[in-house]
C-alpha cells in the first residue's frame, strides 16, 4: 500500500492513500500535533467531504479498530477448517478492572480455554503477549477459542 | 511631563480598546482584522475624524517592532527543507504569479506618474499574496487536506522568498541609491539569503540551541534580542530590518522554532495591530476618494490574475477543475505584507502620499474580497459548468 507524504509548508503533513474506490482517505497532521482524519468528496476527489479533528487518544482507537479488523479477518479465515473455533475482539474500557494490570492476573486460559493472541494498541500490533504485559484502557484484545469461552473471557474482562 | 504622559497613556489605551473590539467583531463576521485596523488607523488620523497627539514617538518604534515580528515569525513557520523543496516544486509557477501578478502594479503606478520607484512599490503591492489570511482560510473552509492546498501553499512559500529578495531592492532604492549600489544590496541579500539557507540546512539545530531556553522568561529574552539586533544589523548593511528577522526565523527551525512562534504569537499580534493603525493614520482619509477607481480597477485584475495563476499550478499538479478554481481563489487574498511595502515605502518619504491611500484602498478590498472569493470558487463553478451543457 502506497501511503502518500505531502508536506503543507508552514501548516503540518498530510498522508493519504487511494483507495480501490478510487476514495481519498488520510490524516492531516499539524504542527502543533492536532489530527484531522480526512476523506475526500466522491465526485471531487481533490477536495474533502470531512475533515473530522481527533484527539490523541481517538486516533489511537480507531487505528485499534482498523487494525483489528485486519487482524480479526486474517484468523478467522485461518480457523475456517477448524469447526467451533472463533475469533472475537474485546476493548479493554476505561472502568474495566484490569485496565493497568497484568494480562495474566485475567488467568484467562485457565478460566475458559480462550487465548489471546494478539493485542492492538495505537494502532500497533502486539503479537502473543506473554502473561506479564500490562493492559491499559483502549488496548484491543484478539481472542480465539469457543463461542462459549469467548462469553465467558468477554465476561470476566468486563466483571473481573 | 506628567501630564503628557497620562495623555499618552489614556490614548494609548483608548487605541487597543477600541483594536480590540474591532478585532472581536472582526472574528464575528469571520473576517480578517486587518482591513478593520487600518480603518482603525484612518478614524483617527490626520484629517480622520479625531486627531491623536503624542503617540507618535511609541507608535513609530511600535510599528517597526510590528513589522519584524511579522517577517520573524513567517520565518519561524517555515524549515529550510520546506523551501527548498517548495521552491523546486513551485518555481514555474511561481515566475509566472511574479509576471502576472508585479504587472498591473507596474502599470497603473506608470499610468498616474509616480515614475519607476512608485512602480516598483505598487507591483510589490500587487504581487503578495497574505499567507495570513489565506493559510486561516484554508483551515477554516477545512480545505487542509485538499490536493490543490499544497499548491497554495508552496506559491506562499515562493512568494515569501521573494520578499527576501524584494525588500533589500526596495530599500536600497527608497534610499536613493544608485544603480550600481542598488544592485550591490541585491548581491548581498542573495549571498546572504544562500548562506542562511544553508546554516539552516546543516547546523539549524545548532542556531536553536544558540536561543533556546526552558525559562520562558530568557527565551523571550534571547529570542526578541536576536531578533532586533539581526534586523538592526541587517538594516544598517541596507538589507532591510524586516528580511533579517525573517531570515533568523528560518535559521531557527524544530522545537524551538515551535516554542518560539507560541511565545511570540501574542507580542506580533499587538506590535503588527499597532503597525496597521499607524499606517492608516498616517493616511488622510480625503486621499483616499481619487484613486478609489483605480483600487477597484487593480482589484478587478489582480484577482482574475491570482485566480489564472492558481489555475495554472493546481493543473500542473494534475487538479480537477473545480480545484483549480479553488486554488486561484484562494490566492487573491492580498494584507500584512502589502501594507509592510507601502509602510516602507511612506516612511522613506520616495513616494507620494496619493500611493498610501491607492494601497490602503487596495488592501482593504482585497483583504475583504479574498476569503469571499475563496468560498464562491465552488458555487461559482458548479453554476459555470452547470451552464456549459446547456449552451453546447
Amino acid at each position: 500500500m502506497r501511503v502518500e507524504q505531502t508536506p503543507l509548508p508552514g501548516i503540518g503533513v498530510r498522508k493519504d492513500i487511494v483507495t480501490a474506490s478510487g476514495r481519498r482517505i488520510g490524516t492531516v497532521t499539524q504542527r502543533d500535533g492536532e489530527t484531522e482524519l480526512i476523506v475526500s468528496r466522491a465526485d471531487d476527489p481533490d477536495a474533502c467531504l470531512a475533515s473530522i479533528p481527533l484527539t490523541a487518544d481517538e486516533a489511537s482507537t480507531l487505528g485499534n479498530l482498523l487494525g483489528a479488523h485486519q487482524v480479526v479477518a486474517q484468523l478467522t479465515e485461518e480457523h475456517r477448517d477448524l469447526p467451533g473455533v472463533n475469533t472475537r475482539q474485546f476493548l479493554i474500557d476505561i472502568d474495566s478492572p484490569y485496565d493497568g494490570r497484568k494480562l495474566g492476573d485475567t488467568k484467562m486460559r485457565t478460566r475458559t480455554s480462550v487465548s489471546l493472541v494478539a493485542v492492538l494498541r495505537k494502532g500497533q500490533v502486539q503479537a502473543s503477549p506473554t502473561p506479564d504485559f500490562t493492559l491499559a484502557a483502549g488496548d484491543l484484545l484478539v481472542a480465539v477459542g469457543t463461542s462459549e469461552g469467548l462469553d465467558a473471557a468477554a465476561e470476566i474482562l468486563r466483571g473481573g | 511631563m506628567g501630564n503628557h504622559s497620562a495623555l499618552v497613556l489614556i490614548e494609548l489605551g483608548a487605541v487597543f480598546f477600541g483594536l480590540g473590539i474591532l478585532g472581536r467583531l472582526a472574528g464575528r463576521i469571520g473576517l480578517s482584522p486587518i482591513p478593520l485596523y487600518l480603518v482603525g488607523g484612518l478614524f483617527f488620523g490626520q484629517g480622520g475624524f479625531v486627531e491623536l497627539g503624542g503617540l507618535e514617538e511609541f507608535s513609530a518604534i511600535a510599528s517597526e517592532i510590528g513589522v519584524i515580528l511579522l517577517l520573524l515569525l513567517l520565518g519561524l513557520e517555515y524549515t529550510a527543507g520546506e523551501l527548498v523543496t517548495g521552491l523546486r516544486q513551485s518555481w514555474m509557477a511561481g515566475i509566472l504569479d511574479i509576471l502576472l501578478n508585479f504587472l498591473p502594479g507596474v502599470v497603473i503606478a506608470l499610468i498616474l506618474g509616480w515614475g519607476a520607484v512608485g512602480a516598483l512599490v505598487l507591483g510589490g503591492v500587487t504581487y503578495i499574496s497574505s499567507s495570513g489570511i489565506i493559510a486561516k482560510v484554508l483551515t477554516d473552509l477545512g480545505r487542509l487536506g485538499n490536493r490543490e492546498t499544497p499548491v497554495v501553499l508552496s506559491l506562499l512559500v515562493f512568494e515569501d522568498l521573494a520578499m527576501a529578495v524584494y525588500l533589500p531592492i526596495l530599500t536600497a532604492v527608497l534610499a536613493g541609491v544608485s544603480f550600481a549600489g542598488g544592485l550591490q544590496a541585491v548581491g548581498i541579500s542573495l549571498v546572504v539569503v544562500t548562506i542562511v539557507l544553508v546554516i539552516a540546512l546543516k547546523f539549524g539545530n545548532a542556531v536553536s540551541a544558540v536561543v533556546d531556553s526552558k525559562d520562558r522568561e530568557v527565551f523571550l529574552l534571547t529570542l526578541l534580542g536576536a531578533a532586533l539586533l539581526v534586523a538592526g544589523v541587517a538594516s544598517a548593511m541596507q538589507v532591510s530590518a524586516a528580511v533579517g528577522a525573517f531570515l533568523l526565523g528560518i535559521a531557527i527551525s524544530g522545537a524551538t522554532a515551535t516554542n518560539a512562534t507560541r511565545l511570540l504569537e501574542p507580542l506580533r499580534d499587538l506590535f503588527a495591530a499597532v503597525f496597521f493603525v499607524v499606517f492608516g493614520l498616517n493616511t488622510d482619509p480625503s486621499t483616499i476618494p481619487p484613486v478609489l477607481g483605480y483600487a477597484l480597477l487593480l482589484a478587478v485584475i489582480t484577482s482574475v490574475t491570482k485566480v489564472a495563476t492558481g489555475w495554472w499550478a493546481a493543473k500542473q499538479q494534475g487538479v480537477g477543475k473545480l480545484g483549480r478554481a479553488r486554488a486561484g481563489a484562494a490566492l487573491i487574498a492580498r494584507g500584512e505584507f502589502s501594507i509592510v511595502i507601502a509602510g516602507l515605502a511612506v516612511a522613506s518619504g520616495a513616494v507620494t502620499d496619493e500611493l498610501a491611500a491607492l494601497a490602503t484602498a487596495y488592501v482593504l478590498l482585497m483583504a475583504i474580497l479574498g476569503p469571499v472569493a475563496a468560498r464562491l470558487a465552488e458555487p461559482v463553478m458548479g453554476f459555470l459548468t452547470r451552464k456549459t451543457p446547456q449552451t453546447v
